[in-house]
């Protein structure tokens, strides 16, 4: 399939809901020595992160965006048939959160519920479906709420991971009507299931006494097996392969070139990683914005949480907007949209 | 070709390219650590369109050895 095709849907509102405590990666010097901490932060441009409190969920960000969201907008509740949770931390293993949030933002019983489970592509598949649905004449809104809490699977002892990611909630709107031509490109590579993982917790390991314990693995990280592994090499090795050119392949699969493109907005892995794509791809940098640096990465929250951030006052005209998603599963996505009239409320915080 | 090579990844590592040889043990640099790595990656390919994997770094003691490995591959 690779490709899809759709007309006449679009995304009317995006918004996000950050955690309220922030950690700065200049404070990490107990983990990063001093002298090599500068040298970080400047090569990943992560500079600080919102972290969740403990009993701040995923679905609580996206409510709190949700709900912002849909009082600016002022949409009819029960128009909203279709909600998809998009997050690898659901509150619970069963069930699925996404009912719980069709409860607690006061949706009718006929919103179709479910949750989706990727990585930093999720977004953009997420959306694909939402887009998918939205174009069945029984559908006339979706709401994707993707949200994700690292900082609870991360361990504070992991050099690698400890100072990029970042906790995020964010909600989309997507509705029938307007919006032109829009495009997506779905991809995977399942050979890559170990590069980015947490072992332990789902069917393969179950939780043990021995799966919780911390224990010093490669270069001196030390993580339990419920902690997120990611082999930054090989991560950096598929997405140099893969994203450029998903991306080049998506314009021609549009019949357009990046120079038609106004806005890229990249997952935010990292900066080091996304200043490869750019100049790989030879596109200006004032078309690519950044929430990296106060946010870090937030997987899958990122790229509505950067179009939040830093597109809030550009999205009122119409522009063009080709996002793209990758990581984990391995899987990576691509969309390529107009967006206009787009109603975004200013940052929340919980 | 190993003159280029030597430029790249006196790049990557923020080195003098005069202070090295192809027979150095790029490991043990001072310079090399994780971050190290994705910059020999990134210079890697922009200048030879060569996608470096832990294999290769891994497999490679020498400059030598790496380069061996990215000329074998470079279109």
């Amino acid at each position: 399939m690779a490709h899809l095709t759709f007309d006449g849907v679009r995304v009317s509102g995006v918004s996000a809901c950050v955690p309220i405590g922030v950690q700065r990666n200049a404070d990490l010097t107990d983990l990063i020595p001093p002298s090599e901490i500068a040298r970080t932060i400047e090569n990943i441009g992560i500079v600080e992160r919102r972290i969740a409190a403990p009993d701040v969920s995923a679905s609580d960000l996206c409510e709190t965006a949700a709900s912002r969201l849909l009082e600016m907008t002022d949409v009819d509740r029960d128009s909203i048939d279709v909600l998809i949770f998009m997050s690898q931390l659901p509150d619970y293993p069963v069930p699925a959160t996404s009912p719980s949030l069709q409860h607690r933002l006061g949706l009718p019983e006929s919103c179709a519920c479910f949750d989706i489970s990727l990585g930093c592509s999720g977004y953009i598949y997420a959306l694909a479906t939402a887009f998918a649905y939205a174009s069945l004449p029984a559908v006339r809104r979706v709401l994707v709420l993707d949200g994700e809490t690292f900082s609870k699977v991360v361990s504070p002892k992991d050099k690698v991971n400890a100072p990029l990611y970042g906790d995020a909630g964010t909600a989309t709107l997507v509705e029938k009507g307007g919006g032109g031509r829009s495009w997506f490109g779905l991809h995977s590579n399942g050979s890559g299931l170990d590069k980015i993982r947490i072992r332990a917790g789902g069917a393969r390991l179950r939780a043990s006494i021995e799966t919780v314990q911390s224990r010093e693995r490669e270069e001196g990280n030390v993580r339990s097996e419920h902690e997120l592994y990611m082999d930054g090499m090989e991560v950096f090795n598929f997405t140099m392969k893969v994203v450029p050119q998903s991306v080049l392949a998506l314009l021609k699969y549009a019949g357009l070139q990046l120079a038609d493109v106004d806005y890229l907005v990249f997952h935010q892995a990292n900066k080091f990683m996304t200043d490869f794509f750019a100049k790989k791809l030879k596109c200006p940098k004032e078309k690519i914005p950044y929430s990296l640096g106060r946010f870090g990465n937030t997987s899958s929250a990122s790229i509505p949480l950067t179009i939040t951030t830093e597109l809030r006052d550009a999205l009122g005209e119409r522009k063009r907007l080709l996002m793209s998603g990758f990581g984990a599963g391995l899987s990576w996505g691509t969309a390529l949209m107009d967006v206009s009239d787009c109603s975004i409320p200013p940052l929340a915080e919980r | 070709m190993t003159d280029r090579f030597i430029a790249a990844m006196a790049e990557a590592l923020e080195k003098d390219a005069g202070t090295m040889q192809m027979s150095d043990r790029f490991k043990e640099y001072a310079e090399w650590d994780s971050l190290a790595v994705l910059s020999v990656m990134a210079v890697v390919e922009e200048s030879f369109g060569v996608v470096l994997s832990r294999h290769d770094l891994d497999e490679s003691v020498t400059l030598a050895d790496l380069f061996g490995r990215v000329s074998s591959r470079s279109g």
